[in-house]
């Protein structure tokens, strides 16, 4: 798998308040919980933001709470993957569970500018930043976890595998 | 080989003699949670994954507490969908309106939670009951929902980091006041992942409602769980709600820690989390003239009947400033018939405060005191991110029961000390 987008960069713990407010939380609509993503951080974002776009952000990416309304939302807004420095516990875990493919590289996250155009292959684990001419290595995904993503998630994928 | 009380619980519940650090289990859980958030998805994943019959229907645990009474239709939806499933999977523990209480205070105080338990929630609150000397975290739905099929999970297990808290308590020192100090230390990320063992002199003094404050916002440190030793305290709070007995477990003298850090609580004020991380915290006498709008005392970290007394004998007497709304919200119908009995909602009412049916509400920005652009809020709750308890213009500023009365009273930020003192009625 590869992703290939611009990037939107985000500080250290942007939490799960940040990426889907909770006053949105009385539905699990994909599409509807998208339209709010990282609203409070950025009104604009929903507007911005192209289908294909990576987020990279600083330390601890996820905080806070354990919906998963979170990595759905940022699959619904048109993200392709999010690159971080490190992520919370809860949301790591969901945003594989839901197919939200998510990479961890300090450098990577520290270097990477706004609006830099960036090349993600899950296989390697290679980032390459176009705008910079700069390279980034982070842990590949290994390929049962890509057929994860690829199906859209933990159920998605094990439903398939039933068939 | 040495253990913590984590590792031997997790041990325990994989049918090991051993467990250690980043080691892959899967375990046997006691008992899986959710509410109106989470629930909604949890039960579409286990009809997803195959699913008819739950593994058992006395430890699948339903409670609608977010947005309940049901704030809106979309919240009335969601909570008919948990209904409905309830209905048919004929479980035991789901608790609807009038018996409904926040989650995380209602299932300890119904005897659902004992030592040594492996408890799976879909609230990242859910390591709240690691006051009990169980094992409890907080998963997503998916998880939870196909735990809610099988009765199983599986974990990393984490290392743990000791947290050993010596000295006597100063006034007005509570629980809450530690764990934001702690947090302010550890930063929000600095138990990612990991245990964190609340133990040492202090904590064996420290009342049981306390430990669940400190438990309770472990999360807010990143942590997976947060865990004390069960002692007399934990087994006589057990022996009056649960019929069974639970099993303790204690860590070894010599187990392994990724780190211990010393607490001097005679040194430690009252402290005051700000916008907009919990690890920002402060002591009272440095927090400077913050003016507030509203306060809110009350959530799974502290509204329980111990959080109101303090409330109560803070405000007893007084009258709240005329520009502070001021919200009670007792966390279940059991503290709030007991806070009646003991007249605590009578101060309440005559301070100026009103008195909110149990539910998450404020917290999380649901319903019941919402937060208007540039507003500020004191409040007894857990998160105070961006647009937590409304608009992301508004503020929230994290204290104790007692900081957030003296608050409400004062107009602006402020120890109880400041309070003028009472007219002795003659």
């Amino acid at each position: 798998m590869k992703f290939s987008g611009r990037v939107w960069k985000f500080g250290d713990h942007v939490d799960t308040d940040v990426i889907i407010p909770a006053r949105y939380l009385t539905t699990s609509d994909p599409k509807e919980l998208g339209r709010h993503c990282m609203e409070d951080a950025d009104p604009d974002f929903i507007k911005k933001v192209k289908p294909g776009d990576i987020i990279v952000a600083g330390r601890n990416f996820g905080s806070g709470s354990s919906r998963e309304h979170a990595p759905i939302a940022i699959k619904a807004a048109g993200i392709s993957c999010v690159i971080a420095e490190s992520y919370a516990r809860i949301f790591y875990r969901n945003a594989f569970n839901m197919g939200l493919p998510i990479f961890e590289s300090a450098e990577a996250a520290a270097q990477i500018n706004q609006g830099d155009q960036l090349l993600v292959e899950a296989d390697t684990g290679n980032i390459e930043d176009r705008t910079q001419k700069k390279r980034f290595k982070a842990e590949p995904i290994p390929a049962f976890m890509q057929e994860l993503i690829k199906d859209g998630g933990l159920v998605a994928h094990l439903k398939k595998g039933q068939v | 080989m040495s253990q913590t009380i984590t590792e031997k619980i997790l041990a325990a519940h994989s049918g090991r003699k051993n467990v250690y650090p980043g080691q892959l289990i899967e375990a046997k859980v006691d008992m899986t949670l959710a509410n109106d958030v989470t629930a909604p998805l949890a039960i579409e994943v286990f009809y997803q994954a195959g699913g008819n019959k739950v593994f058992n229907r006395r430890k699948v645990v339903m409670v609608p507490d977010h947005f309940v009474p049901n704030k809106d239709i979309a919240a009335a939806e969601q909570c008919r969908l948990m209904r409905l499933f309830a209905r048919e999977q004929k479980l035991t523990n789901f608790f609807d309106l009038g018996e409904m209480g926040i989650e995380h205070a209602l299932l300890p105080e119904k005897g659902l939670v004992l030592p040594g338990d492996l408890i799976i929630g879909a609230d990242s609150h859910t390591c709240t009951y690691g006051a009990l000397g169980a094992f409890a975290t907080g998963v997503g739905s998916t998880d939870l929902g196909a735990a809610m099929l099988t009765g199983r999970t599986w974990f990393k297990v984490p290392e743990t980091i000791k947290l050993v808290y010596k000295g006597k308590l100063k006034t007005w020192v509570s629980g809450k006041d530690l764990i934001l100090y702690t947090i302010g230390d550890l930063g929000v990320d600095g138990a990612r992942y990991q245990a964190m063992e609340f133990c040492g002199p202090a904590m064996t003094t420290l009342p049981m409602a306390d430990r669940f404050t400190m438990a309770n916002m472990a999360i807010e440190a990143g942590a997976k769980n947060g865990i004390f030793e069960p002692d007399e305290k934990t087994m006589a709070y057990v022996r009056e709600r649960s019929a069974r007995a639970g099993k303790i477990f204690h860590s070894d003298p010599e187990a392994a820690y990724k780190e211990i850090r010393e607490y001097d609580c005679s040194k430690i004020e009252p402290q005051v989390a700000f916008p907009h991380l919990p690890e920002n915290a402060k002591p009272i006498s440095k927090v400077g003239k913050v003016l507030i709008d509203q306060a809110v005392i009350g959530s799974c970290t502290n509204g329980r009947l111990e959080d109101l007394r303090i409330a109560a004998q803070v405000l007893k007497g007084r009258t709240v400033a005329k520009t502070i709304r001021l919200i009670i919200i007792p966390a279940t119908p059991w503290i709030y018939q007991q806070a009646m009995k003991e007249g605590l909602l009578d101060t309440f009412l005559k301070a100026g405060g009103i008195v909110s049916a149990p539910t998450c509400g404020p917290c999380l920005g649901g319903h019941m005191g919402i937060l208007a652009k540039g507003e500020r809020a004191i409040a007894t709750t857990n998160r105070n991110f961006i647009g937590r308890m409304g608009h992301p213009g508004s503020e929230v500023y994290l204290a104790s029961p007692a900081i957030t009365a003296a608050s409400a009273v004062l107009g602006r930020i402020g120890p109880v000390e400041a309070l003028p003192t009472l007219k002795k009625k003659k």
